[in-house]
């Protein structure tokens, strides 16, 4: 039952989303000529103006009639160029800097009020939302979840669902209708980094604050349990200090900016050239970046895993499994846990790691080479940018994300990365880490496999005493925390004790197994 | 053998069936039941009703799994077994023929004849139906009465809590589960229970249940011949909307009274689980044993065990006869579990409320009084008879084996650690232990004991 207190919270948040929501369509925009001056390359800058002198002046109501008028003045001027045969001067898209440098009005003059509001609202709100669960004796608590239309699939989920996507597609797709997000971002990026808030800053932010706030409750819901706080604690660390915070100090330094925990395949553009140069030019440190992101796939996955199992990086370190672990959490039930899917899982996410590989292997064949394609047919570019809008922003983003509340909290993670694949081989097959089962302690209830995200069907293996060993399992540990019987616990011993092969009768029952 | 019928698809009867077929390809088997078509885990019946899952998620096959078999399954209720004929005669009247029949049909729910006991709205929690029954009568309520104090007994009062329905739970006895649980354990459950929102009444007996009368009640007519409230047998009258039944499971055998299947509670079977009549056995909750089983530790079992694991365990060795290799049951160390509310409990050998003259217990218990383990060891050897813990996590392999190998009190406390098997990170209470060993043996890791202790404070 909800206290006072969380009714508050709760409409404080809802206020606070909507006002965010409510920020986009709030602004006017005026393209000037300072607008242009500011955003567009000298040598372009006359052209750019002579072909939108008719909006020049003209106050726009909305982002949607200005991005319109100013793409159509754009491409009016790429097609004279390419009639006259100069597609050198061909002018790329300018309209998200264009877009944010002309956004005027109430809401421009004052973002920082809104920013600090919507802050103030929304991760007040939620905390007020979340921290009375304190006062409940602690235990697992997973009352109410499927009789929830949040958290059943319900229309809730359906609601987050579509703004999660919707947000999704505008980031990826058309950040040029979300600069009035930007905007309110501005200042906190200059204060970190030196520079303006793209699209990108505004999206790590959002995502740091969720994993610290979500990463609230769940060491409120757990706060029984060590495993899962540490694990918690570990995860909002390296999202605030790896993912955050040190990019954007070394963005601030001028050095390339790294996530130093990520690594490819998952940072699947790790190899690309441009990436590379950079890290050259940077000297020692760039060269030192290299180094450890290399080292980090070919050393400390395989030797970090033999000793702990994947989740080492899935469900402690990494960034995807923060999020997962975190806003995902009151979803993880919904993951499918049928046996094609299983089957399905497997294709995918081993075809995603040999596309990756294959890939930066071309990739790379070009940086050397200097040919942009292999055999005539495999060209680099080609295929690097379908895996770039493929694989990392629809599969990733869309699909993996926006899909929590239908899907479950995991499908980018099971289905989709490269580098989980990866370490799910590792795990497999040469890992000390299994999920003990107790005994014949088991009683079939479910518990496990339902709040499974991975879609492991745990109790498959438990009921017939057996360890669970699969590439998949992310090490999160909630099959053991929901186990109303104590059956399972993730351990890590000789990789030869691993007892994936039972007997026909589990321990308790001497009738046709001791010998006398 | 061509065809095998199986009564019941619950873990006894399903377990047979697998068995069956991993060992013999050919036989015909079919499972007919009446509840639902699928088996499903009937110990998750309570998450069901709390939302922690769906009844889809209880099931522990797919559905596609029964015909990937080739076990038939058929849903429908068994009215008639002949025996004479090897026949039995389903509700619809249609008579199937078997070469083997195994009976497996569970409990129901015990009852006693209380005056009001047919009022709507009292129940107890034994399937689906009663499921739904409680769903129904449990909507929009927001008191209830639990009577007994049993493992169904809490189960039914936390699934009322979790829809923040007040609770009195009505125990005969001194303290909680004393049929089985010495004093301090029975009183760390009760303080739980407390904690938990329940009006825990102990030695407190229900003389009657008390239904609205007629339409010209204070209640509108549909109100009619539901539960208003119950009577104690020291006169109290406690009002309420849904009485819960917890006072225990009878073998499921009414059906076959005049079958010549001969029964006593249960269905009467031997060691290889055969009752008096050629091809026919009975395993699982339905079944009770002529002569009591005695476990590989020595232990005397129960001629009745209502228990899912023995259930399993059943149905594991009978598959063996079925299959031509005659196995007699023969189980090894006891062991159960439950939890009540959020202590999980685990037992293991023999432990029983009250010592024998030959035991003697050693007993530790968590400061905060949520955590306690307990073990009993026999005077003459020192060897441990029995273990059992509350909210703690033991490695069932470690505690057999020091019970079946009857190892003495002193070692398995100075290994405890090998029996941990909670989560990693989790407080080091197994060195509290070593620190508590009992009178006579020298306290070796006091310091461990002592440093580790202050850092729980
Ligand atoms: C709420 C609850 C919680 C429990 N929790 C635990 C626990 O945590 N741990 C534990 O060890 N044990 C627990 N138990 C006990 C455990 O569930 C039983 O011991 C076990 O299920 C018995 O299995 P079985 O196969 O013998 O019978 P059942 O599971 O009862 O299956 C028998 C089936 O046969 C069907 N049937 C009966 N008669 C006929 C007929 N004439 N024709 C056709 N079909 C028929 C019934 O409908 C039923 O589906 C619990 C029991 C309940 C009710
Ligand atoms: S098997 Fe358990 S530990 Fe592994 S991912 Fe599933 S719930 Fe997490
Ligand atoms: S949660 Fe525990 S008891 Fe339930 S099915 Fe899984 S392992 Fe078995």
């Amino acid at each position: 039952m909800q206290t006072t207190g969380q009714r508050i919270g709760l409409t404080a948040f809802l206020i606070g989303f909507a006002l965010f929501i409510a920020t986009l369509p709030l602004s006017r925009y005026v393209l000037t000529d300072k607008v242009l001056s500011q955003t567009i390359n000298k040598e372009q800058l006359a052209a750019v103006r002579m072909a939108t002198a008719s909006m020049q002046g003209k106050v726009y109501g909305s982002s949607v009639g200005f991005v319109g008028d100013f793409r159509a003045a754009i491409a009016r001027l790429n097609e004279g160029y390419k009639q006259r045969n100069e597609t050198s001067r061909f002018i790329h898209d300018y309209a998200f800097p264009v877009t944010k440098a002309a956004s005027t009005g109430f809401f421009s003059d004052n973002s920082q009020l809104f920013f600090w509001l919507i802050l103030l609202l929304c991760v007040g709100g939620a905390l007020l939302y979340i921290l009375p669960a304190q006062r409940a004796l602690p235990g697992i608590k997973n009352n109410g979840i499927y009789q929830d239309p949040a958290t059943n699939r319900g229309w809730i989920g359906v609601v987050v669902c579509g703004f999660l996507i919707g947000f999704y597609v505008l980031l990826y797709f058309f950040p040029e209708y979300m600069t009035n997000w930007v905007l309110l971002f501005d200042p906190l990026s200059q204060l970190l980094n030196g520079g303006p808030a793209s699209q990108w800053f505004v999206y790590g932010t959002l995502y740091t604050l969720v994993i610290l706030v979500m990463g609230v409750r769940m060491m409120v819901k757990y706060r029984h349990s060590r495993y899962q706080q540490l694990r918690t604690l570990s995860v909002m660390f390296f999202q605030v200090v790896f993912a955050f915070l040190i990019p954007e100090l070394l963005a601030f330094f001028h050095q390339p900016a790294q996530d130093l925990k990520n690594m490819w395949p998952l940072d699947y553009s790790f190899y690309f050239d441009y990436r590379i140069d950079e890290k050259i030019k940077a000297g020692t440190f760039g060269i030192f970046l290299l180094v450890w992101g290399t080292a980090l796939w070919m050393l400390g996955v395989p030797i970090l895993t033999y000793f702990y199992g994947k989740r080492w990086y899935c469900s402690w370190v990494c960034g995807c499994g923060g999020l997962a672990e975190t806003l995902g959490d009151p979803y993880r039930q919904l993951s499918d846990k049928r046996l094609v899917v299983w089957k399905l899982e497997r294709i995918m996410v081993h075809s995603v790691l040999v596309f990756a590989v294959v890939m930066t292997a071309l990739v790379l064949y070009t940086y050397w080479s200097g040919q942009p394609s292999l055999f005539g047919f495999l060209d680099s570019y080609g295929i690097r940018s379908v895996y770039g809008s493929a694989i990392g922003a629809i599969f990733a983003g869309v699909l993996g994300t926006g899909f929590y509340p239908v899907f479950g909290s995991r499908v980018w993670c099971r289905f989709g990365c490269p580098l989980a694949a990866y370490l799910g081989l590792v795990q497999r097959f040469k890992s000390r880490f299994r999920i003990t089962t107790n005994g014949g302690q088991c009683i079939s209830c479910g518990n496990c496999s339902t709040y499974c995200e991975m879609g492991i069907d745990v109790r498959w293996y438990a009921q017939r005493g057996q360890d669970i060993v699969r590439s998949s399992c992310v090490g999160c540990g909630i099959c053991s925390a929901v186990c109303p019987r104590g059956v399972l616990n993730l351990e890590t011993d000789s990789v030869t004790t691993r007892n994936t092969n039972p007997g026909p009768i589990l321990l308790g029952n001497n009738s046709f197994r001791i010998q006398p | 053998m061509k065809h095998l019928i199986i009564i019941g698809n619950g873990i006894a009867g399903i377990t047979t069936a697998r068995h069956v077929r991993q060992q013999d390809s050919r036989v015909g088997i079919t499972v007919i039941s009446a509840e639902s078509e699928h088996f499903y885990s009937r110990t998750a019946l309570m998450y069901i009703y709390m939302g922690h899952m769906t009844y889809a998620h209880t099931k522990p096959y797919e559905d596609g799994f029964w015909a990937k078999n080739r076990i038939d399954l058929l849903q429908g209720y068994v009215e008639q077994v002949d025996t004479s004929t090897k026949r039995i005669r389903l509700a619809d009247g249609k008579w199937l023929d078997y070469d083997v029949l195994v009976v497996a049909t569970g409990s129901v729910s015990t009852t006693f004849d209380w005056p009001g006991l047919t009022a709507s709205g009292v129940q107890g929690l034994y399937g689906l139906p009663d499921l739904e029954r409680m769903e129904q009568f449990t909507t929009g309520i927001d008191r209830a009465v639990v009577v007994g104090g049993g493992l169904i007994g809490v189960e039914l009062a936390e699934m009322l809590r979790s829809r923040h329905i007040a609770v009195t739970m009505l125990v005969r006895d001194p303290h909680y589960w004393s049929s089985t649980l010495p004093a301090e354990e029975g009183k760390l459950i009760g303080r739980h229970l407390l904690r938990h929102g329940i009006d825990l009444r102990l030695e407190t007996e229900l003389k009657e249940i008390l239904a609205w009368r007629g339409p010209a009640g204070p209640r509108s007519a549909d109100a009619s011949g539901r539960v208003r409230a119950v009577v104690t047998k020291a006169g109290e009258e406690i009002p309420c909307q849904f009485v819960g039944l917890g006072i225990g499971v009878t073998p499921n055998v009414a059906f076959l009274k005049n079958s010549g299947i001969e029964l006593g509670k249960g269905v009467l079977v031997n060691e290889y689980f055969e009752t008096n009549v050629a091809d026919v056995y009975a395993i699982g909750d339905c079944n009770e044993f002529r002569q009591p089983i005695v476990g590989t530790d020595g232990a005397l079992r129960k001629p009745i065990e209502q228990i899912w694991y023995t259930s399993r365990m059943h149905g594991e060795t009978l598959a063996r006869t079925i299959c031509g290799s005659r196995t007699a049951y023969r189980p090894g160390v006891f062991f159960n579990s439950a939890k009540f509310f959020d202590i999980e409990y685990q037992t293991y050998g023999t432990l029983n409320a009250q010592l024998t003259d030959d035991e003697q217990t050693y007993y530790w218990e968590h400061p905060a009084g949520e955590q306690c383990l307990r073990i009993n060891y026999r005077k003459t050897d020192q060897s441990v008879v029995g273990i059992h813990a509350f909210g703690l996590r033991l490695r069932q392999a470690v505690c057999e084996h020091w019970i079946q190998q009857r190892t003495p009190v002193e070692n398995v406390l100075s290994q405890f650690r090998q029996a941990d098997f909670n989560p990693e990170f989790s407080e080091f209470y197994t060195d509290q232990l070593a620190g508590h060993t009992p009178a006579g043996s020298p306290n070796r890791r006091k310091g461990w004991f002592r440093r580790l202790f202050s850092t729980t404070h």
